[in-house]
């Protein structure tokens, strides 16, 4: 549905995004995952043929971004880092207004746009100046208008940004939902949100994809073994040292009164030799629990090349 | 295409009068078009009751018609900015600019579809002011001729004005940048004839032809020519290719 290769952008002298090549299937949930300047807009900007790129070729929905934008665009749903709403305008107004610039006809014009109201719960607003509604609800709107004429490819730049928490899962269910029937990419630097939505997710740093793989892949490929987090009452350093014997043990790091272990993966399960050698030593354990490898960490050394140990949680394993 | 061209035009239309743009300019102009209506009339009046007494009378046309319709161009001179300001730095600052060109339209149906909404406010604008030559239709009987005339040169040299502010507006997105500069550079092809007189023979012949002005006072005669529409229609033209370019090129940046 999507093919992406040897994109490249220049803004001025400044590589916006570099060489880049992957490929969405139709039906497919992609997330875009960077830090601020990564590229991932400036990536959807030119996926919506907003936007030229110096160089490279992008497919979307089997017209080229380049030569056919126009196709492109009818295909395509964009929801832009801002919402692109205009103040003045009721709700309602607006989104029959954004279906008539992707030529709905007019007979289905007025149910198309009260689908969108119900699927993005809008119903309540969808009378009142788009201006007097908070962030949240804007948002809302500038993904209603997204959904409306049923495009092929949605693109969402950071779609639950200013969303509340009940929103974000509200919102975070829809997207999931459209997965099937229609594409989506969208873009995040909030970690879990990718998690919870996306099939597969894209990292990119400094214009370049670091990583290309689903999220058990991704996890899978950065967990060196498993890592659990002890909170001891009196840490010392001989029953650091006791621990760190125990076979299986790779590591063993403290910070204070929190240890950090981690085990060897695929060894034999020592966890209660741990605790009890903790206990045995007079450490006094107060809380022994998995230290999952979250997206952040994984994130973080992915894109962040130079510094290796800062990005690790602790230097010491 | 059409179709395309109309959803942008009743969009920037209505929001005209979604805002208090268009209840502002319609005021003003019709406030200060009617001062001088009233003062012209008056004027006239006068002048009819001291032809009276043996002098050399003045026509309607010579007495009101071109007067009149000459003030009103400068009236909307200064209208003209508060009409155009917003048309693409609004887009630009609400980031709405991205959902048109993200939508299956081609720039030039925005760019036409905005240039349409700015003339249809001047339309009804225009529209309005046909109760003077009624009130003069129901006490002389002026030539009509020059007052059609005058009407569709207006509507043309109203219509250089917004391409102008269009063009400017998409230059920036501040507002009032936007309306500043059209206002200087509108004012500035009104009175570029000045400088004829102090140029050579060459510039003189060029600059005169520039000069916005210089062009209407045949329509005020009532008289038609091809030339000065082809003039005005160019003038247009230019506007509109110009800010189809810089709206290409905005989205390069």
């Amino acid at each position: 549905m999507i093919s992406v290769s040897h994109l490249t952008k220049f803004y001025g002298p400044r590589k916006a995004i570099d060489d880049l090549s992957f490929e969405v299937q139709k039906g497919e949930i992609v997330g875009f995952l960077g830090p601020n300047g990564a590229g991932k807009s400036t990536t959807m900007k030119i996926l919506t043929g907003f936007m030229p790129a110096t160089d490279g070729k992008a497919v979307v929905a089997g017209h080229d971004v380049f030569e056919d934008p126009i196709s492109v665009k009818r295909n395509v749903g964009y929801l832009p880092e801002t919402p692109p709403v205009y103040t003045e305008m009721k709700v309602k107004d607006y989104l029959e207004f954004t279906g008539k610039l992707h030529q709905v006809p007019t007979t289905s014009l007025s149910k198309s746009v009260k689908n969108a109201i119900e699927r993005t719960s809008l119903g309540d607003v969808q009378n009142r100046l788009i201006g007097n509604l908070s962030k949240g609800y804007r948002q809302r709107v500038g993904l209603a208008q997204a959904l409306l004429h049923n495009p092929k490819v949605l693109i969402l730049d950071e779609p639950t940004v200013g969303l509340d928490p009940k929103q974000i899962i509200e919102i975070r269910e829809l997207i999931k939902s459209l997965g099937g029937d229609h594409t989506v990419i969208l873009s995040s630097h909030i970690l879990p949100e990718v998690t919870a939505i996306c099939q597969r997710i894209i990292v990119l740093a400094r214009g370049k994809i670091a990583a290309e793989d689903s999220l058990e892949g991704l996890t899978m490929r950065m967990k060196k073994g498993l890592i659990y987090s002890m909170e001891v009452k009196k840490p010392s350093s001989e029953g650091v040292d006791a621990i760190r014997k125990i076979p299986g043990i790779s590591g063993v790091s403290s910070n204070g009164s929190k240890l950090l272990v981690e085990m060897t993966a695929g060894s034999r399960d020592v966890r209660d030799q741990v605790v009890e050698m903790a206990v045995n030593r007079g450490m006094g354990v107060l809380e022994f629990s998995p230290e999952k490898v979250s997206l952040e960490e994984i994130f973080l050394q992915l894109t962040t090349e130079e510094n290796h140990s800062a990005a690790a949680h602790a230097g010491g394993m | 295409m059409f179709r395309n061209i109309w959803t942008i035009a009743q969009r920037d239309f209505r929001s005209y009068f979604t805002s208090p743009i268009a209840y502002v300019v319609i005021g003003a102009f019709m406030s200060i078009v009617g001062f001088m209506f009233f003062f012209n009339l008056d004027h006239y009046v006068r002048q009819m009751a001291f032809s009276a007494m043996g002098n050399k009378g003045v026509s309607v046309t010579d007495g009101i018609v071109r007067p009149f319709y000459g003030n009103m161009n400068v009236i909307l001179l200064f209208i003209a900015p508060m009409i155009t300001m917003r048309l693409f730095s609004e887009e630009k600052k609400m980031h709405t600019i991205e959902l048109l060109m993200t939508s299956p339209l081609t720039l030039t149906e925005i760019i036409v579809g905005k240039f349409c909404s700015a003339m249809l406010l001047v339309g009804v604008m225009l529209l309005v002011t046909s109760i003077y030559p009624i009130v003069l239709f129901s006490a002389f009987t002026p030539d009509y001729g020059p007052i059609v005339c005058s009407y569709v040169g207006t509507f043309l040299l109203a219509g250089c004005y917004m391409a102008v502010g269009l063009f400017l507006s998409s230059m920036t997105e501040n507002q009032v940048v936007a309306a500043a500069s059209t206002f200087g550079v509108g004012l500035m092809f009104w009175i570029i004839s000045w400088a004829a007189s102090a140029a050579g023979p060459f510039w003189s012949g060029l600059l005169t032809n520039l000069s916005l002005i210089g062009r209407f006072n045949n329509f005020g005669q009532g008289l038609l020519n091809s030339a000065d529409i082809f003039f005005y229609l160019s003038y247009i033209f230019v506007g509109l290719f110009l800010t189809h370019r810089v709206m290409d090129s905005y989205r390069w940046r």
